[in-house]
């Protein structure tokens, strides 16, 4: 399981940051050639980020770059940026399993022999990208997580975009859904205010709780908030070590059933605490399988 | 012998980026280049090496270099640089990219 609590965008035209993505600790660093860069500099932000993959260190994070729409600049995009080995392409406004069909083609021509697969993580900001988001998570196994971005969504549906967030409720849940239902992640819309903390803080705990797992971030000082809330709290690790202890108790006596405080642990609930126990393993919170 | 066109620029004098301009030189001209730097008593050597090593892998000749360096990294000279020699119209080598 890839680690993806935080993807931090970066502007793609911008030396001083792209150098020093890496210092931040997020999960994955997006090198932004789409929004972040005028139309006039896609260009020499290709150059940049195709230098800075190959020489930069991003240390443990995930070297992902988002690329512009295929209507645009995304075949130039790929062809520049693929062979210099990401470890994922961002893609914005996909609203088909064609359209994931039509990158995958792309990067398949450009990749070089023995090259890691780059994977794709699939950004659905339209009304058509919420409603094909099963068909788009299915499309091919290079599709490793689904994104939603709400600001060109709302727009999309002609809604006002507010800091509760109501309108952005059913593509957050049409989303997760899908991705859950294809086996990949799902990762939520950035939290466009860097300034307002305890808006972040809330938004990432709605996140959280629907089942997001992870968020887009648009500012470094947004990530350890959003790694605060995604890794799993101590009364967490507790209870998934209990689970775990009682159905292996309940094994060795020869039971398929096991029970703790009088709940009865079954599949799901031994599957909940081993994603629990597998991330805290990951983040170091716990040294090995109790 | 790859060649440039016309006057091209590329980059920003913002902090750790460098702006370089590329004009076409005489024929037999060479390479010449000129740096500014606010290192440039540490690093101008670097940053001319960096800058004729970038244009002689393309196989460009003659052509006038100009750095306004502001602490840019080599990779984001290099990168400026095939940037400014493709806005001059170079047909760059693709492995280099």
């Amino acid at each position: 399981m890839d680690l993806r609590r935080s993807m931090l965008f970066i502007p793609g035209n911008n030396p001083g940051m792209l150098q020093n993505g890496g210092v931040f600790g997020a999960d994955s660093v997006i090198l932004d050639l789409e929004d972040a860069v005028a139309p006039m500099e896609k260009d020499a932000a290709r150059f940049l980020i195709a230098h800075a993959l190959q020489t930069v260190d991003y240390g443990t994070s995930e070297k992902v770059v988002r690329i512009n729409p295929l209507d645009t600049f995304a075949a130039d995009d790929i062809k520049a940026i693929v062979p210099c080995c990401p470890d994922a392409i961002l893609v914005p406004k996909v609203e088909s399993a064609a359209d994931i069909h039509q990158v995958v083609s792309m990067i398949a021509a450009v990749e070089k022999p023995g090259q890691t697969p780059v994977k794709i993580i699939a950004l659905l900001e339209t009304p058509c990208g919420i409603a094909e988001a099963y068909s788009i998570a299915k499309a091919d196994k290079r599709v490793v997580a689904l994104s939603l971005g709400a600001e060109d969504y709302t727009a999309g549906l002609g809604a006002m975009r507010t800091r509760e967030g109501n309108e952005i409720f059913t593509a957050r849940t049409l989303v997760i859904n899908a991705a859950a239902a294809a086996g990949i992640q799902s990762i939520d819309t950035p939290y466009t205010d860097a300034n307002d903390e305890e808006g972040l803080l809330a938004d990432t705990k709605l996140a959280k709780s629907l089942g997001f797992k992870g968020k887009l971030s648009i500012n470094p000082r947004q990530i350890d908030t959003i790694h605060n809330v995604f890794n799993p709290s101590m009364s967490d690790i507790d209870w998934a070590e209990q689970v775990i202890h009682a159905i292996r108790k309940a094994e060795a006596e020869g039971s398929g059933v096991a029970s703790l405080n009088g709940k009865m642990v079954d599949l799901p609930i031994v599957n909940r605490a081993e994603r629990i126990l597998h991330l805290a393993r990951l983040l170091g919170l716990i040294e090995e399988v109790k | 012998m790859a060649s440039i066109s016309k006057t091209a620029q590329a980059g920003t004098l913002e902090s750790s980026d460098v702006m370089i301009t590329v004009t076409p030189g005489a024929k037999d001209s060479g390479i010449v280049i000129e740096v500014e730097s606010i290192v440039l008593a540490q690093y101008g050597e670097d940053i001319k090496a960096i800058l004729l090593s970038t244009v002689q892998k393309q196989g460009i000749i003659d052509v006038y270099i100009k750095a306004v360096d502001r602490g840019a990294l080599d990779c984001t000279i290099s990168a400026r640089l095939l940037a400014a020699l493709s806005r001059a119209g170079a047909v760059l080598k693709e492995e280099m990219l």
